[in-house]
């Protein structure tokens, strides 16, 4: 199994380790809710070394992105800005997440998901040699993250990188900077405050331990996913993947169909018809909602039942939470029958997200 | 592994607990406790089901998944652990305090069947292989 160069680490911290995806991972070292309530009430840090960083190197960089990734990376003119795109396959399926940061004019830094990071870049490679040939795509296996999250978390970050604080207290959200040996980003997965933060491997363990003599609470895979789907983030391959449009997906706000700009999958998105919607909804009774369970609706015409792609208990909220995919007829503040086990369970439809910066939106 | 002498237990990792008064209580093990995780819902059948051995009676989910329990033997559901709709967590602090329901079996010698401790320590030997 692939390993983090903070597998022994997780170790000692007594994780209890899973196989993520051919990866050994920490699903939580205790108590997954303690952990998700350290990361909405204080901080908490997540080892996310399996996630690829890709450096995109070479004069072409911008316009190789530009086909390349739905959203528009013109919107990319400071140094350090990041955004959130949707890389699309012809049909306009998704084929993988991922963040883009522009550090020059020859240089862009993506970050993409540990599961489709070789899929990923087979894809990028194709794409460059009809595209930009020359540009480097290179990925950087030699750097560990580290997501530090929570409304303490860049607090406890200052205190231990010395002298990071003027360098990183005036970052705006989505915004990374160099500074040492660390690419520092306040961005994350949780929809708390916080950094992702990329160093050399080698020293990954070393400032785990600093961190965490600094208060700041290991958490695990376990509760990186109930507070992404509290904070309405998408997960791929449960939430959306290469069958799936972006626009079906809860996607839209991504895709940039107004600049001319031609990127892959656009003429597919344009020409097919948005017929379902990804949102919210919020069990009424006991008991939980799981990614796969059926959703009956009252506007149910012949288009077919919703299905949940998310779903779970919700710590923050004290009840269970999903992300469904539901038919564009439904409206927040309807009523519909999820299929939970053997009942027809009651749940809400909300808007998502459901819990930001520690608070609940419902 | 805590795996308590006086009790008996189930392959599908339910503990059973014979009581003075002729009943039986029902609870899920240490070991399916830390499988499964926080738990957030528990699901208990209604006082005075009848159960068979091995009917589906009660559902345990945590954070991570959903787990069925079972009936060990059979036998008519007398009460259930009001404590756990509100506090399932109790699970995961002592799994062997925190019982499910209790049964009063249709033939107590039926407990004969079940694992002793163990019986059940091999179980748990053999499902990490």
């Amino acid at each position: 199994m692939k390993t983090t160069s903070l597998n022994q680490t997780h170790r000692e911290m007594k994780a209890k380790m899973v196989d993520f995806g051919g990866w050994d991972m920490p699903l939580h070292y205790g108590s997954q809710l303690d952990e998700h309530h350290k990361v909405r009430s204080d901080a908490g840090m997540f080892d996310v070394s399996h996630m690829l960083a890709v450096d995109i190197k070479g004069g072409l960089a911008r316009s190789f992105l530009r086909r390349l990734v739905a959203n528009n990376v013109d919107k990319l003119t400071q140094p350090g800005k990041a955004l959130y795109t949707c890389m699309l396959n012809p049909q306009g399926g998704v084929i993988d997440d991922l963040i883009i940061y522009f550090l020059t004019e020859s240089h862009f830094r993506m970050v993409v998901n540990a599961g489709t990071a070789a899929k990923d870049l087979a894809w990028m490679l194709a794409q460059r040699d009809e595209i930009a040939p020359g540009l480097e795509i290179i990925p950087r296996h030699d750097l560990a993250m580290i997501a530090v999250q929570g409304p303490n978390a860049r607090a406890k970050v200052w205190q231990v990188i010395a002298g990071a604080q003027a360098e990183t207290e005036n970052l705006k959200l989505f915004q990374a900077t160099m500074y040492d040996k660390f690419f520092i980003a306040r961005t994350g997965y949780t929809g708390e405050d916080g950094f992702e933060i990329m160093l050399p491997s080698q020293d990954a363990p070393d400032f785990w331990h600093a961190l965490h003599d600094a208060g700041v609470t290991p958490a695990g895979l376990g509760a990186r996913d109930t507070l992404r789907l509290e904070a309405g983030m998408n997960l791929y391959g449960q939430d959306m993947d290469e069958t799936t449009s972006p626009l079906e997906s809860g996607l839209g706000w991504t895709v940039d169909l107004k600049s001319d700009r031609d990127f892959i999958g656009k003429s597919a998105l344009l020409e097919k018809p948005v017929k379902q919607q990804l949102i919210g909804l919020i069990l009424l009774e006991r008991g939980v909602l799981r990614s796969h369970q059926k959703v009956a609706t009252q506007h149910d015409d012949n288009e077919g039942d919703g299905e949940i792609t998310s779903g779970g208990f919700s710590p923050t909220l004290n009840q269970s939470i999903a992300l469904a995919r539901l038919p564009l007829t439904v409206s927040a503040g309807d009523e519909v029958q999820v299929l939970v086990r053997d009942k027809m369970l009651r749940a809400k439809v909300v808007k998502h997200p459901f819990v930001r910066n520690g608070k609940s939106l419902i | 592994m805590i795996i308590p002498s006086n009790l008996k237990y189930t392959k599908s990792h339910e503990w059973v607990r014979l009581e003075d008064d002729g009943t039986v209580t029902i609870g899920i093990t240490q070991h399916a406790q830390e499988l499964l995780g926080d738990m957030v819902f528990v699901e208990t059948p209604d006082a005075g089901r009848k159960l068979k051995q091995g009917e589906e009676c009660a559902v345990v989910e945590s954070v991570k998944a959903a787990a069925d329990v079972y009936a060990p033997i059979a036998g008519e559901v007398t009460a259930v652990n009001p404590d756990l709709e509100s506090a399932p967590e109790k699970i995961n602090q002592d799994a062997y305090a925190a019982w499910l329901f209790k049964l009063r079996p249709v033939n107590t010698a039926d407990l004969n069947n079940l694992l002793d401790a163990a019986g059940y320590q091999k179980i748990l030997e053999s499902e990490e292989d």
